[in-house]
């Protein structure tokens, strides 16, 4: 995945410090509980939410495993429809696919819709090495891009900046990239979306190159859906002689009827909107009405590895539409950039490690970044079961195991940092099938109660700092039992 | 080995899992989902469109079909259009009554000619009333995508009721996939600060769909 986030630390640390930031904690409690109010409402106006979502679970579980059949399907009919397809095993391949498309046309800028595809390969770096400027067009995009900034969420990228960050960034950066803003720029959101406009719309009106995502890829048209509200899709995905689209593996559907599914669970589960404003489909290029010229790049970037893994693959379901994120009570304190990935939140959490493998520090923390409550898998739109790939890829973690890199078998090591876990839970294991040494080291520690300590010390140290120690009773249950006959007994006799 | 092969190899190497009488498409998707929520007369269906148009900032009309072109009219002279953009096979009677310069779609015309107008007519393709959504699909009287979406102000017909359906669903079974397509709900619209609704950034900033018949 993207150069960007290397060096990140581990998530508990950048999660401790953005925890501290106050103005951050407030705009995110903000935006996730009003977005999580909203998306109540847009679910409960269909009866049939459940329904909906059993169908897309089923057509997205049915896809992934043919997924080599509809490939193909897509491939043939996207050629048919005029498209040009390409194949990206990884990041380095589809940037090196999409730089060289760009210089056959002599352009040396492209406008972008905003897509989580191109941020995860890192393209806009990938670009600029090879001096092709790449402009974000969708408003919070370009905050962050003229922020120098990291997107923080898979909906709203700038949800951690308020309006006069944004009112001091637009005044401070626009000008650096194109049209200044306004003299005498207010913080009013209708003022900063105003300045966005004119600073983009010479951009658009000018640009030969667009570059896209897409949320759909109907395998048995060759069409390609794009969701969005602002326009600049549209205009991204129109005015360009040339539109390159870089679109996961797992973005298929089979036919044209499953998008009655997503285009009504999407936008009720992302913006708890019943429809939202704009939505784009294209297939192949169509004579005389936009890009003359339409590439489709196919990225695997890690998504063939997540579907080699039969419990942790159902993660490729994901249709972006993020109310993980906004129900969850570790997204909604810490934030998105301590997830150190372009997936923040529960998703980010069981995707990336997947994506991008274990062998990280900040990879092998992300599936302790939850409480496992469980909500993220209650509003999830296709019932990816987040917790249990939490567990599953917690084990793997610890344990190790056999999985899949790039292709290849290959066994994982045990985790650094949790040999304290597992020699507890050796002994455990020793102590439980031993009941004599149990009851002593019940009575033992019982009888010592007052003088435990607050905290672990030594490598227990980490677990009790974010836990208080279970309070030890004065008689362990088994001496009690015993004593009392399970309370028929004399004492403590049940009243 | 071509990296297609590859990522194809290592998608079938992944799914050995998956045994060989896996149910079909057929089978293996329910869909025990609505084809439409509630039951309407086709009046109601008419009024529910105009409803959720409006309630995503859509300005709605109702007209006969003999009152149209003086609608357009007063529309645009409201808006004080000095040009008005006309999609090639546009019913002709619809602008009788105005006098404001007509601009043609031509393919030649670029994207600044287009952001010097300053209204767009156009007719639909189909109109769903549960989700307030209007479909354009490049048709004679709809024109190019990029007609709809430069200029600032946007008025659509749509013909009632033979162009309404209720959802998603019973919309997606009348359109043709082969065609570009674009839905619009309401204006364009941003949420992205502080999720403050802002209508207009780059698409129209205001949308005016009249309801015909």
């Amino acid at each position: 995945m993207s150069g960007t986030f290397v060096g990140m630390p581990a998530f508990p640390k950048a999660a401790h410090e953005a925890v501290g930031n106050q103005t951050l904690r407030a705009n995110l409690r903000h935006a996730t509980h009003t977005i999580r109010a909203k998306r109540a409402n847009a679910v409960a106006e269909v009866s049939d939410w459940a329904e909906l979502r059993e169908a897309g679970k089923r057509i997205k579980d049915h896809t992934l495993r043919h997924l080599d059949r509809y490939l193909v399907q897509l491939e043939e009919s996207v050629t048919a429809a005029g498209g040009i397809v390409h194949w990206a095993a990884d990041a380095d391949e589809a940037n090196r696919i999409v730089a060289g498309l760009v210089k056959e046309t002599g352009e040396s800028e492209v406008v972008k819709v905003k897509s989580m595809a191109t941020q995860e390969i890192g393209l806009n770096e990938a670009l600029e090495a090879e001096g092709i400027r790449a402009y974000e067009t969708d408003l919070a995009e370009l905050i962050v891009q003229l922020g120098k900034d990291r997107p923080s969420h898979i909906l709203v990228p700038a949800i951690h900046r308020n309006r006069g960050e944004i009112r001091e960034i637009f005044a401070r950066e626009m000008s650096e990239w194109g049209r200044p803003a306004p003299e005498g720029l207010t913080d009013t959101p209708a003022e900063l979306a105003d300045a966005a406009r004119l600073h983009l719309r010479e951009k658009f009106l000018r640009a030969k190159v667009g570059v896209s995502g897409a949320n759909f890829m109907v395998a048995e048209t060759g069409t390609l859906v794009v969701v969005e509200s602002e326009g600049n899709g549209r205009m991204c995905l129109t005015l360009p002689e040339t539109l390159i689209s870089v679109v996961g593996i797992e973005k298929i559907v089979p036919t044209w009827r499953d998008l009655e599914v997503f285009l009504q669970t999407l936008p009720r589960s992302s913006t708890a909107e019943r429809m939202n404003p704009y939505t784009s489909t294209w297939t192949g290029t169509t004579d005389g009405d936009g890009p003359r010229t339409f590439h489709l790049v196919l990225l695997d970037n890690g998504r063939t590895d997540t579907l080699a893994d039969e419990v942790g693959r159902q993660a490729l379901r994901c249709i972006r539409c993020s109310a993980c994120l906004n129900v969850c009570p570790v997204y909604e304190r810490a934030g998105g950039h301590a997830y150190g990935s372009v997936y923040p939140g529960p998703i980010g959490a069981i995707l990336s490690p997947q994506l991008r493998g274990t062998g990280s520090e900040i990879d092998a923390s992300l599936p302790y970044a939850s409480s496992l409550c469980g909500a993220c898998y209650e509003v999830c739109p296709v019932a990816i079961d987040i917790p249990e790939v939490l567990v599953h890829l917690r084990e793997r973690v610890v344990q190790g195991g056999p999985v899949t890199r790039e292709g290849n078998k290959v066994v994982l090591k045990p985790a650094k940092g949790h040999g304290a876990e597992r020699a507890a839970m050796r002994a455990a294991r020793w102590a439980f099938s031993r009941p004599g040494a149990l009851r002593a080291g019940q009575r033992l520690a019982s009888r010592t109660r007052r003088l435990h300590p607050r905290t672990l010390p030594g490598p227990g140290k980490a677990w009790s700092a974010s836990r208080d120690l279970p309070a030890l009773p004065a008689e362990p249950f088994r001496d009690w039992w015993q004593r009392t006959n399970g309370g028929t007994g004399d004492e403590g006799t049940a009243k | 080995m071509s990296s297609r092969e590859r990522i194809l190899g290592r998608v079938r190497r992944a799914l050995a899992d998956v045994p060989q009488d896996d149910p079909g498409y057929e089978d293996a998707v329910a869909r025990d989902y609505l084809r439409e929520h509630g039951s309407r007369s086709t009046e109601e269906t008419v009024a529910l469109l105009a409803e959720n148009l409006a309630d995503y900032r859509a300005v709605v009309h109702r007209c006969a079909a003999d009152e149209l072109a003086s609608v357009l009219a007063r529309l645009l002279a409201e808006r004080k259009a000095a040009a008005v953009l006309v999609p090639p096979g546009l019913d002709e009677a619809w602008l009788a009554e105005t006098d404001v310069a007509r601009v043609p779609d031509r393919a030649e015309s670029g994207a600044h000619e287009l952001d010097r107008v300053d209204s767009v007519v156009t007719a639909c393709a189909v109109a769903v009333a549960e989700t307030g959504t209007i479909v354009l699909d490049g048709g004679p009287d709809q024109g190019r995508r990029r007609i709809t979406l430069v200029p600032d102000h946007h008025i659509c017909v749509v013909r009632v009721p033979e162009q309404v359906v209720s959802s998603v669903p019973q919309a997606l079974e009348r359109l043709d996939p082969g065609r570009p397509l674009t839905w619009i709900s309401g204006p364009s619209a941003t949420s992205d600060i502080e999720l403050d609704r802002v209508e207009g950034v780059h698409g129209p900033r205001t949308l005016e769909v009249i309801l015909v018949g």
